[in-house]
């Protein structure tokens, strides 16, 4: 398995030793390096998920989605993209200048902030900590901070009522997404996202398969919270163009509105990454414990791992958005505080039973 | 309704819906797409049902003749003013006075294709075609004179009887 973090002390010792560099100025290249590393990322992969979604979104409707704009419409993106960027920017009279304009940042953060936690490879995870799934969580609560100013700041009753409604979805399904994690955490003993990772590199070793019914239970509570999270799928609420115009975004144009619809598709990647790296292995390729298919599996580099995984998880993500009809605000709420979070609650008994007796695959 | 349902059953039941769901959008993610790329299928797989109403048409024998006897029925029944006929009163071989058709104007632009004409002919003598590429850069261009027109040439090849037969799944006809 290659191990990016040779890469990465490399880099560190040119810069220290080599350039004799100080302490500050080589920690702030790095900084600025894994910056520029991360936003590249972000908005490549927006594009990926963009375009995905509209493709698979048509395929389960029976169409063929985009097909114009370049060889079987991959170019479609760039041209949204591009139009979104000439759209001239303006103010909506009487409204909240400052939380008008902080809020599409403010989600950007957040979605940022988790996206950085992402493992990509051995020795390629960005943010590191000890308490990594904990300041996760901790920072995807940003999110619903820019979706309530969004609404507020921008003088419209509409966009006040939507981001009512997202705010109560988002603060809600909260709950059962951190218990889920807490689940996890409980059978790898490590809050640390590499920890996590590395926990489940023995045969049969991810999540699901190591805890299996609390953890699958977990896997699944965490896909339909995340899903609501994310503000989509069934649960996009916060956006009802026949109620509500549009939504929370509905006085943003060119790029603020356009920081909000990446936001979005990158939630729906980070819960999709989280999912993966918490339940089924983050990089760790699947070990069945026979050496030669393990090394087999082990030539395949760990990106393709996690970003197949991922994106397995978005496509099911993607599945269950086109099938489902939206919830009422109510319905979104019961299913929540009367059947999630309970479930959620003897899970976490159940997992942390099933570690006392020592009923998991070792 | 009355919902009976109890906790656990209506949690079950809902998951069985959902899952049923789930399976009928797993179905139509891999059967052929209904989509046809329209202009570049014009001329290959392009299927027009043959009675949708494109545009009217008065059909012509080999010799020219039309079936048109000028009574106005068409014009009277056209709810948008549509059809103007004019006539003249012409002496058969026998005596006989008739009536002529001189001029059938029909303006495409205010048809609404409601068919009320063609209904109302008593002698089947004009009819509606497939042939929908009408479009045109001015409006006076869609004033047709539909007994000029001794030879009814459609746009498309074969689109008259229905172009090509409904393939589902032959999108990609740029041949």
């Amino acid at each position: 398995m290659f191990d990016f973090s040779i890469v990465t002390t490399w880099f560190d010792s040119l810069l220290r030793e080599t350039l004799g560099l100080g302490d500050f100025l080589s920690i702030l290249i790095e900084c600025v390096l894994v910056g520029v590393f991360i936003l590249a990322a972000y908005a490549m992969l927006a594009i990926v998920l963009i375009f995905m979604e509209r493709k698979v979104c048509a395929y389960f409707q029976c169409r063929l989605g985009p097909m114009r704009v370049g060889p079987w419409g991959v170019f479609q993106v760039f041209a949204d993209v591009l139009k979104m960027l000439q759209k001239e920017i303006f103010f909506v009279d009487k409204a909240d200048k400052l939380l008008y304009l902080v809020a599409p940042f403010l989600v950007l953060i957040a979605s940022v902030g988790t996206f950085s936690f992402m493992p990509w490879n051995k020795g390629a995870g960005i943010l590191d900590f000890n308490v990594g799934i904990f300041l996760l969580t901790a920072i995807s609560s940003i999110g619903v901070v820019g979706v309530f100013l969004a609404g507020w700041g921008s003088n419209n009753k509409y966009s006040v009522v939507s981001a009512m409604r997202g705010a109560v979805q988002m603060i809600s399904y909260e709950m059962s997404l951190c218990l889920c994690l807490i689940t996890a955490v409980v059978l790898t003993g490590t809050m640390q996202i590499s920890g996590i990772v590395e926990a489940q590199s023995g045969p049969f070793g991810w999540l699901v398969f190591q805890g299996h019914i609390p953890a699958i239970i977990a896997f699944i509570v965490f896909l339909v919270a995340g899903n609501a999270e994310a503000n989509r799928g069934p649960f996009d609420l916060p956006e009802a163009e026949s109620e509500l115009t549009a939504g929370y975004h509905t006085e943003y144009s060119g790029m603020g509105f356009g920081f909000f619809y990446l936001a979005e598709y990158l939630n729906m990647f980070v819960i999709a990454g989280v999912a993966t790296t918490v339940f089924l292995g983050g990089w760790m390729p699947i070990h069945i414990g026979v050496a030669g298919v393990d090394s087999f599996m082990d030539c395949i580099p760990g990106i393709v791992w996690f970003l197949g995984k991922a994106f397995l998880l978005v496509w099911v993500l993607l599945w269950i958005r086109w099938s489902f009809p939206r919830l009422r605000i109510d319905q979104i709420l019961k299913l929540e505080w009367k059947y999630l979070m309970p479930l959620s609650l003897i899970n976490l008994v159940l997992m942390t039973v099933i570690v006392a007796l020592g009923w998991y695959i070792k | 309704m009355e919902n009976n349902n109890s906790y656990f059953g209506g949690a079950v039941k809902g998951v069985k819906s959902l899952l049923t769901g789930l399976g009928v959008t797993m179905k139509e993610y891999f059967i052929p797409k209904v989509t046809e790329q329209y202009p570049e299928n014009r001329k290959t797989t392009l299927h027009v049902s043959e009675r949708h109403r494109g545009r009217l048409v008065m059909p012509h024998d080999a010799e020219g003749n039309h079936k048109c006897i000028a009574c106005t029925l068409c014009e009277k029944a056209c709810p948008n003013g549509t059809i103007k006929i004019t006539a003249e009163m012409r002496e058969t071989e026998d005596g006989k006075k008739k009536k002529f058709l001189t001029d059938y104007q029909y303006d495409l632009g205010d048809c609404m294709f409601c068919q009320l004409c063609v209904n109302v002919c008593p002698q089947d003598a004009i009819k509606f075609t497939n042939d929908f590429e009408n479009s045109t850069f001015e409006r006076g261009s869609l004033v047709l004179h539909l007994d000029k027109e001794l030879q009814y040439e459609s746009s498309l090849p074969n689109i008259i009887d229905g172009g090509a037969p409904i393939e589902i799944g032959k999108w990609n006809t740029k041949k």
